[in-house]
């Protein structure tokens, strides 16, 4: 390594030997490097699985203009919306077809855990806008209380998911209604619930009976091929009456839903400080390695001031010892933060995992973050007089 | 002439502290130090010797006077002119100042990556030499730690002379060396005077230094007040040119 670095820099890797003369405070600052990009992986890993399952439920549908409530920061939240809205959107030329979404939680007792399903309420003879894969099991939606579940729930066996078909259905009661699964879809547990769960309008209105056919949760449009969904929207916000409704495109809409979980939901915002004091706990901790560094080397480098050496060889040091501790530091941190979002998966099953842009940005803020630090640590440098050494 | 007079101290006051506390170190000291001599300052401790020594080799800023140093004046010398002449001097200090975490050659080393060469094989093997010179060839490889006193005194002496450097300052070099070490240590650098022309001035309380110095200037309160050439009958009874 010392020889390598040598070939690279040009010249003895000063900061390299002096951070491995003492092998166990090398070893103490690789850990405290560690730890901080533990900590940034570990937020930034719920954060991104935050987004993962914030989005999941709109890859479930096919829609290009989603109206809302005024109230409806997500899928899940807000007031309802009249279907009458539904009528006056389809008057838009370049809107081809309509239909309400109807939101709602179930719970499934179960002997050892009740799951808590997000429900989705669908007009199965439009299965037009349903993604693909949930399309092609609309069919068994068609009959009366009968409901397709998502397979990765928390709390639910995959075996006993796997046990779940046309052929073998399986029952539960809801509201002393008995709904009745016959197939399964790849969904994913979330931050609001266990799992998904996916009913016609007709049994979503048995299941919940307060609930009106003519008051779905959303409205989702879709239009010609070829128009602009933005400016759809924009149209029908003139169109339609109602001016408070939100009338958004669908991607418009599934990104103010990210953004209102991340920037205003209090979980959203305690993962963000999360990553804001990992970085900071990085640089308080190269830093003090690096100005302990600095001061305890200080004769040294005031005698190779006199010896003629200039500043910048000195920064070079500094900057050199802390790009170390960045690589150096980074690699247990990835292998740990790895380890633990593949065990926090399996315990949660919230879709953590580490991503290559993660690793990518985290290993760059780590760079940056050690550069800061030596940054400030060179001001020590200037204690260094060669006069101080007779 | 630069070439025959490499230091030329000229009117040299020099204080330390502020206000008050303002004391002066230093009253007009005027010293010219020929090429390739062995000048020794001697005298009792805060005489200001080590002052001199470091204001002479462009270690401290001067305040009043003049220093030329290799033909460059030091009053008013920019950082820059500090750092281009330290790499013609060497230095040797009485605690060695050897960096803890470099082996005895990479030390030796670092007296030569000053002067930005890059061909590793040929600084290799000049610091093996000068490490060779001291006696300390089969300690290439040991770190300080592992040195005694005297060894890691050599280790400096070959740090400060593997460079080729014009003038040598050298603050009680033979102090933690025994009489031997001191000896051949000291013949070295006379040797260095001879051959290559290296000028060296050294402040010292060993006496055994005295007799192979080629001028011997005593400092009392900050003020020279002997300047002799002992092995010069002539001058040993006025100062020294």
């Amino acid at each position: 390594m010392s020889r390598l670095l040598q070939w690279l820099f040009g010249r003895l890797p000063i900061g390299w030997l002096q951070l491995t003369h003492s092998r166990t405070r090398f070893a103490a600052a690789l850990s405290g490097v560690a730890f901080a990009n533990v900590l940034v992986f570990v937020q930034l890993g719920i954060m991104n699985s935050m987004a993962t399952a914030t989005l999941k439920p709109y890859g479930f549908f096919q829609a290009d203009i989603m109206i809302s409530a005024s109230d409806a920061n997500s899928m899940t939240e807000g007031g309802n919306v009249a279907r009458q809205w539904l009528f006056q959107a389809l008057a838009d030329p370049e809107v081809t077809g309509g239909t309400g979404l109807y939101v709602a939680n179930v719970s499934w007792a179960r002997p050892t855990k009740t799951l808590s399903l997000t429900t989705y309420g669908i007009d199965p003879t439009l299965p037009e806008f349903l993604s693909s894969a949930m399309a092609s099991k609309t069919g068994t939606l068609q009959l009366q209380n009968a409901g397709i579940l998502d397979m990765f729930s928390r709390g639910l066996a995959r075996e006993e998911a796997a046990a779940i078909r046309p052929q073998t259905p399986t029952s539960f009661e809801v509201s002393g209604t008995t709904l009745t699964l016959y197939d399964t879809f790849q969904g994913g547990g979330g931050f609001g619930g266990d799992g998904f769960m996916m009913v016609s309008d007709q049994t979503f209105l048995t299941l919940f009976p307060a609930r009106r056919s003519a008051a779905p949760d959303h409205i989702l449009l879709q239009i010609a091929p070829g128009a602009d969904p933005e400016a759809v929207a924009a149209r029908l916000r003139d169109l339609i009456s109602d001016k408070t409704l939100r009338i958004r495109s669908y991607a418009q809409a599934a990104a103010e839903d990210l953004s209102y979980q991340q920037t205003r939901r209090p979980t959203g915002i305690i993962f963000g400080f999360g990553v804001i004091i990992g970085i900071l706990v990085g640089i308080v901790i190269v830093y003090q390695v690096l100005s302990t560094d600095v001061a305890d080397h200080l004769s040294e480098y005031a005698t190779f001031k006199a010896m003629g050496y200039p500043q910048r060889f000195f920064l070079g040091i500094v900057f050199e010892e802390a790009l170390i501790l960045a690589i150096l530091g980074f690699i247990p941190g990835f292998i740990v933060a790895n380890g633990l979002l593949v065990g926090m998966k399996k315990a949660t099953t919230l879709p953590l995992a580490m991503t290559a842009d993660m690793a990518g940005m985290v290993f760059v803020g780590t760079l940056i973050a050690c550069t800061i630090s030596g940054a400030i640590a060179t001001r020590r440098l200037a204690a260094a007089d060669p006069a101080d050494l007779f | 002439m630069p070439e025959d007079t490499p230091i030329a101290v000229t009117g040299l006051n020099h204080w330390f502290g502020i206000g008050e506390a303002r004391k002066q170190a230093i009253y007009d000291v005027n010293l010219q130090v020929k090429r390739g001599s062995l000048t020794v300052l001697v005298g009792p401790s805060g005489s200001g010797k080590t002052t001199v020594l470091t204001l002479m080799g462009c270690l401290r800023d001067l305040q009043d006077g003049s220093v030329r140093l290799l033909g460059h004046e030091l009053k008013g010398a920019d950082r820059a002119l500090n750092e281009a002449l330290r790499r013609r001097l060497g230095f040797i200090f009485q605690a060695h100042n050897l960096h803890g975490s470099l082996t005895a050659l990479q030390n030796v080393l670092m007296g030569l990556q000053v002067h930005g060469l890059t061909d590793r094989k040929t600084q290799e093997a000049a610091a093996r030499h000068a490490l060779s010179l001291v006696g300390l060839a089969d300690r290439m490889d040991y770190l300080p730690g592992n040195l005694s006193g005297g060894q890691k005194q050599r280790v400096a002496v070959a740090r400060a002379f593997v460079g080729n450097p014009e003038v040598i300052f050298a603050d009680e070099p033979t102090a933690a060396l025994d009489s031997e070490s001191g000896m051949i240590v000291v013949k070295m650098l006379k040797k260095l005077g001879q051959l290559r022309g290296t000028t060296t001035v050294m402040v010292t309380h060993d006496n055994r230094i005295l007799e192979m110095a080629d001028r011997i200037v005593t400092l009392e309160d900050g003020r020279i007040v002997r300047d002799t050439a002992p092995f010069d009958p002539l001058s040993s009874a006025k100062p020294a040119p």
